[in-house]
């Protein structure tokens, strides 16, 4: 699989990435080159075989619903960009 | 002196009262101050918490509640949040990041009363083989700061090697810990998948991801981890399995010891001096007792093109939580939503890491689906079960932990694929999900040879039993290079 141009401008909106026009022959390049390694795995036949998706055995704990984590909103509003009255602030959405 | 003692020596020392933890803590810290800035290899320094924690493990001691570890200074790798203290992961979009709680490692280590020097550098976001990918530039390999400490957990391997400090943690999640032990001549350990809560440690593919020790030998990590393991209830893939004292196996003999020699580990791509390093630790294992028995793990060829579907998959989802709205990098002057993300994301993570998240989002977009990640997943089962079958036969898996010693500098930065290859000896063991180690074995070229150790599953007390025995008849763990005697 090679990846044009706007294929990299695609994936990059999808991914919410602004990269520079100047960059993007680069990306081409590069994540064709890695497109082609992984197309390594396509030479084992997977047919019967059933993916894993997790290295263990595991089941989802389930716990009690009840509360559990103490409210800590100033403490975390403190590191964000922006705030007012305790809101996280974006640009404008509806105009 | 200190920095030339072990973990477990220093314990003895402190116990005697031969020296304080504000003594051991001001020591380490004069070193980093004369070659941290050189190796750059740490991120943040920490000196006033370090003593002030120092002095706080002085009266614990003085109290007589003092435990094994307190006193001991020690780095983490930037990746794990450290409350109040600065948390970048190697990245600029996280450079203004103060975490405002602490990983359950940090918590653990902090309760045992082990002070902070600082906090590692590293790979951004751990996505990298040779620390070149970080936002703070690359660490420099002790042995030759023209060559690469090997990566992600470079930082804390150069860190270690250096005698900066007795243990740095890292974290593995291709080979990041095993890796740069190897390139640096420290001993890593990664331990099973859910042993090590990853509660506070800074996410970059949920299914691989495991952090663990690095320190100057295998008793020390024994020491290590008996307080960093263990069930959290914050981990939802945390494993609820009882911790056993790690030390108290070590001296355990290696007589009857089957050892693996999987042929696809020593083919093609191996540098051969780097291959003769380790017949001769395998020779050593003989004279100890071991019987070696050839064996075949014949989808580990395909280790690498799988994983590099799953981690960028998993990478494109976890780092998604950047956004520039709660915290860490928000871009100048938005002029919408949608540009406030795109351009907050396309400054505020470096190449590699964009890269990555395109791979992911590409391998996950509709369409694709099913050719890139399922196939993956089914391959992931194949590797899987090779090991499975391999440990039906043998009690430990040997063979080399990367294709041949530290490169120079810059020398595949432009290559991520054969950058990616460095990791192929090592990535097998995170998709299955198995312990795996790294031991000083030799030398090439004066650069330090690391010889893989892999386990069964939670099978960690059998690797630092496997790694001490070669430990009390070998010195190559005690070896310093000449300018941080």
């Amino acid at each position: 699989m090679s990846l044009q141009k706007e294929d990299v401008v695609k994936i990059a909106h999808l991914a919410r990435l602004a990269i520079d026009e100047a960059d993007i022959p680069g990306y081409a390049r590069n994540l064709s080159s890695i497109l082609r390694l992984i197309e390594e795995m396509d030479v084992v036949d997977t047919e019967a075989v059933t993916p894993m998706a997790h290295p263990l055995d595991m089941v989802q704990r389930l716990r009690d619903d009840v509360v559990s984590e103490e409210n800590r909103r100033e403490c975390f509003q403190k590191i964000a960009p922006q705030v007012e009255n305790g809101l996280y602030l974006v640009p404008q959405v509806i105009e | 002196m200190y920095h030339h003692k072990t973990i477990a020596e220093l314990s003895r020392g402190l116990a005697a009262g031969e020296y304080t933890s504000e003594q051991l803590t001001r020591h380490f810290l004069q070193r980093i101050e004369v070659h941290g800035t050189a190796l750059n290899c740490f991120i943040t320094v920490t000196a006033d918490e370090a003593l002030t924690q120092a002095r706080e493990a002085d009266q614990r001691r003085a109290r007589g509640e003092a435990g094994p570890l307190t006193g001991i200074p020690m780095v983490h790798k930037d990746i794990f949040c450290t409350d109040g203290v600065k948390t970048s992961c190697g990245s600029k979009m996280l450079d203004n990041f103060i975490a405002p709680y602490d990983a359950t490692v940090v918590r653990k280590l902090k309760e045992a009363g082990m002070p902070l020097l600082g906090k590692a550098n590293m790979d951004e976001f751990a996505m990298g083989s040779s620390n070149e990918t970080s936002f703070y530039g690359p660490v420099k390999n002790p042995w030759n700061t023209g060559t690469v400490p090997g990566g992600s957990s470079g930082g804390s391997a150069a860190i270690v090697a250096a005698r900066l400090a007795p243990l740095a943690t890292g974290t593995d999640t291709g080979g990041s810990i095993r890796q740069p032990a190897a390139l640096c001549g420290v001993t890593g350990l990664k331990p099973t998948y859910g042993r090590v809560s990853r509660y506070g440690m800074i996410a970059f593919a949920s299914s691989l991801d495991q952090g663990g020790p690095m320190t100057g030998n295998a008793e020390d990590a024994a020491w290590v981890l008996n307080v960093m393991a263990g069930f959290d209830v914050r981990d939802s893939t945390s494993v609820e399995r009882e911790v056993p004292d790690y030390r108290s196996g070590l001296e355990r003999p290696l007589d009857g010891l089957r050892i693996g020699l999987p042929q696809e580990y020593f083919g093609e791509g191996l540098n051969i001096e780097v291959a003769k390093v380790i017949e001769v630790a395998i020779e050593q294992y003989k004279q100890l007792g071991a019987e070696v028995i050839e064996i075949s793990l014949p989808n580990s060829k395909r280790s690498v093109p799988t994983y590099y579907v799953v981690a960028p998959a998993e990478c494109s989802s976890n780092l998604s939580r950047f956004d520039g709205v709660r915290f860490g990098y928000r871009c100048e002057e938005p002029k919408d939503l949608e540009d406030l993300y795109k351009r907050s994301r396309g400054e505020g993570f470096g190449s590699e890491v964009k890269r990555r998240i395109m791979i992911g989002t590409y391998a996950l977009s509709a369409g694709y689906y099913d050719a890139y990640y399922l196939k993956a997943q089914k391959m992931r089962h194949l590797i899987s079960d090779d090991f499975k079958q391999a440990f039906e036969s043998v009690d430990v898996i040997m063979g080399p932990t990367a294709p041949d010693v530290a490169f120079e500098l810059g020398a595949k930065s432009d290559d991520p694929v054969s950058m990616y290859l460095s990791d192929i000896y090592t990535i097998a063991a995170n998709l299955a999900g198995l312990p795996g180690m790294s031991i000083p074995a030799g030398f090439v070229n004066d650069l330090p040879v690391g010889l893989q150790i892999i386990g069964n599953y939670f099978d960690e007390a059998r690797l630092l039993n496997v790694a001490h025995q070669y430990q009390q008849t070998t010195d190559w763990h005690t070896r310093t290079p000449d300018a941080f005697m």
